[in-house]
């Protein structure tokens, strides 16, 4: 692992903001005679929110797994922190992966594990803590997340569908990371408990200078945290940008996808939101 | 740990002021330093806790993580707490947020259990003499449930899943044959080779050939044969059905108005009470064959000695003792396996150790069961 690399994190982060964190090229993913992704490219800047839409099937899952070295390509190149993952010897390797947290769709908790436990479970193989300390910071990163005190001892078969996303969100973000990995972050939880995991995730990005890479079906997720959205459709991304971009892209499946039966309904009531905005606004407290 | 870490260990220098002290942090401070960075966090109190004002400077800080925050803030609430003035100094805006993010709040102390050997001990036996006969308990309900369902199946037979019954005794009888005509055969020449050499010393090695009829037909072909499948059959029977259970794929079954004993467990049990005394048969030849091998080429009694000889000792109800009880085996199998795979909870652990609990259980009801049939077929003396 490079010093400058990791250092990055706090200053100057804001001065280059246009780093490039992951670097995906001319990747080819098949799997048998099923090609999945075609000749990708992908970049990722550092400190922002880059949302991967697409039809179910198109490959972001596996464009994840495969940013992650879950999946092998067939052919192309990954980069992530300017490293090739798979040209590292294994204790780079290491080390690369420390740097970055994922949370998996369906949260991927260890069952036999406590919450604690498992917010614990990467600082206890990684670092060389004190229990005592160790006990605090899980619980801050608890509070972090929203989950109360008591979700602690807890197991993952006793957590609602949205508190098994906070607490795996606690854990994504164990080693204070600088790039996490979201798979359907919002899928599965109701618009309240959507909102608020959005919120959360806008407000740790903020506050601990995340890189967020995350997949998403959500799009209100999109318009609220997103800084550039990445569609994949006839397996390559056929546009990256920020959203109002591919808003007005004329590509059929970008028109399907934001100007269909639902997408549409929800772009209007936001446009219409935004032009609200646009009106000299009135003092609020 | 790594190069990044060691070249800039988190680090606090004391500098005297003109008003109280300043305490300069310079470095990285971050999880990645680990050990270092929690000393430095506590040799800030450490050095500051003599003094009546501090100031703690950030200027030189290069990085600053949720951890790092988190002890700069604990050690400001340690020195306030000892009436140590503290005031921030050079801090950068987007340290500022996560400082504030991370103030320090007090987290109850987690429960300690509490210990005691002998109290433990005695409530652990206390609960697993109840746990095994309310398992018991159970066991005997499951055995209605399942004599019922199948009652119910066998007045309305279009609800037989022949299909499924077929798959499993595909899985279950046909693909165990060889290793069970394997492991037979092994101990079938394993027990000739002893009668031959332990029986020579009394000049009566041609009785070797009672002993492996009578020993393989009444006891080990259909002991090691159920043995083999509560290892093999009754592991994968609670597998399937404890992760069935863990995806709710028995919750869909039950509210879609279908009984998972009908569907799941029906096909898995009929399997194993058709396959077991067929396997029985096959490990039964298999291991008088062993023996006749043996018995051959070690003890230099020819096959058709062998034939006559073991037409001698054993007569039908010899075999008919083994093969009786492999139906039998195959329920207790069947049953203890399906049990235990629907009593699968939530986690993983769970899982594995409902699986080993199901072999366990099995293979020990399976040797109580020949035991309770040596008693019943003596004192009927069959």
């Amino acid at each position: 692992m490079t010093g400058s690399s990791t250092n990055a994190n706090g200053a100057a982060q804001q001065r280059s903001s246009r780093d490039v964190i992951i670097s995906v090229r001319d990747l080819v993913i098949a799997f048998g005679d099923r090609t999945v992704v075609n000749g990708l490219d992908l970049d990722v800047y550092r400190g922002e929110v880059l949302g991967v839409v697409g039809g179910s099937g198109q490959g972001k899952s596996v464009l994840t797994r495969a940013i992650l070295g879950l999946v092998r390509p067939r052919s192309g190149a990954i980069r992530v922190f300017g490293q090739d993952r798979d040209a590292l010897e294994p204790r780079e390797r290491r080390a690369l992966e420390q740097r970055w947290g994922v949370l998996f769709q369906n949260g991927a908790l260890f069952s036999g594990l406590t919450v604690k436990q498992n917010i614990q479970m990467p600082m206890r193989e990684m670092r060389d803590l004190s229990e005592g300390l160790m006990d605090e910071l899980a619980m801050l990163k608890l509070e972090l997340v929203g989950l109360s005190a008591d979700a602690a001892d807890k197991f993952p078969s006793e957590l609602s569908g949205g508190m098994v996303k906070r607490a795996a969100l606690a854990r994504a973000l164990a080693l204070d990371p600088e790039l996490v990995f979201l798979d359907e972050p919002t899928s599965g939880l109701d618009p309240i408990s959507a909102a608020e995991f959005d919120e959360l995730i806008g407000t740790l990005q903020r506050t601990l200078g995340l890189t967020v890479f995350m997949v998403t079906h959500d799009l209100d997720s999109l318009y609220s945290i997103c800084d550039r959205v990445a569609a994949l459709a006839e397996h390559r991304v056929i546009a990256a940008g920020p959203l109002e971009t591919l808003l007005a892209s004329d590509h059929p499946w970008l028109k399907a996808y934001f100007h269909g039966v639902r997408g549409g309904r929800l772009t209007a009531a936001r446009v219409e939101q935004k032009d609200e905005e646009w009106k000299p606004a009135p003092t609020t407290p | 740990m790594t190069a990044a870490a060691v070249a800039r260990p988190p680090k606090v220098a004391r500098q005297p002021s003109a008003e109280g002290v300043r305490l300069a942090l310079s470095g990285d401070w971050t999880l990645f330093a680990s050990q270092r960075l929690e000393e430095e966090g506590g040799r800030i109190v450490e050095e500051a806790r003599r003094d009546r004002r501090v100031a703690i400077d950030l200027a030189q800080l290069s990085q600053l993580d949720t951890a790092g925050a988190w002890l700069i803030n604990r050690a400001r609430h340690d020195l306030a707490r000892r009436d140590v003035a503290v005031t921030l100094e050079h801090v950068r805006p987007e340290y500022s947020t996560l400082l504030k993010e991370t103030h320090y709040r007090a987290f109850a102390a987690p429960s300690r259990p509490r210990f005691n050997v002998i109290f433990d001990m005695l409530a652990d036996f206390g609960e697993s003499i109840v746990d095994a006969l309310r398992e018991f308990y159970r066991g005997v309900g499951f055995l209605g449930e399942f004599v019922s369902s199948m009652a119910y199946v066998a007045a309305n037979p279009r609800r037989f899943r022949l299909t499924a019954l077929v798959a499993q005794i595909e899985m279950i009888g046909f693909r165990s044959v060889p290793i069970i005509v394997l492991i037979n055969v092994l101990v079938g020449g394993i027990v000739a080779q002893q009668g031959i050499f332990q029986l020579l010393r009394f000049g009566a090695s041609s009785y070797t050939v009672s002993l492996i009829g009578i020993l393989v037909l009444r006891e080990l072909g259909v002991l090691l044969t159920s043995i083999m499948i509560a290892g093999r059959s009754g592991s994968a029977i609670t597998a399937e059905l404890g992760s069935m259970k863990m995806r709710e794929e028995i919750d869909a079954l039950r509210v879609m108005g279908l009984s998972p004993l009908e569907v799941l467990i029906a096909p898995r049990v009929l399997g194993l009470l058709i396959s077991l005394p067929i396997l029985t048969f096959i490990a039964d030849i298999a291991a008088l064959f062993g023996g006749m091998i043996v018995s051959w080429w070690y003890g230099g009694i020819s096959p058709v000695a062998f034939a006559s000889l073991l037409k001698e000792a054993i007569a039908l109800h010899t075999f008919l003792v083994g093969i009786i009880k492999a139906p039998f085996m195959a329920l207790v199998i069947g049953l203890i396996a399906s049990m235990d795979g629907l009593a699968t909870q939530g986690s993983a652990e769970s899982l594995g150790r409902q699986v080993t609990s199901s072999v366990v259980k099995s293979i020990f009801m399976v040797i109580v069961m020949d035991g309770l049939f040596a008693i019943f077929f003596a004192s009927i003396d069959y």
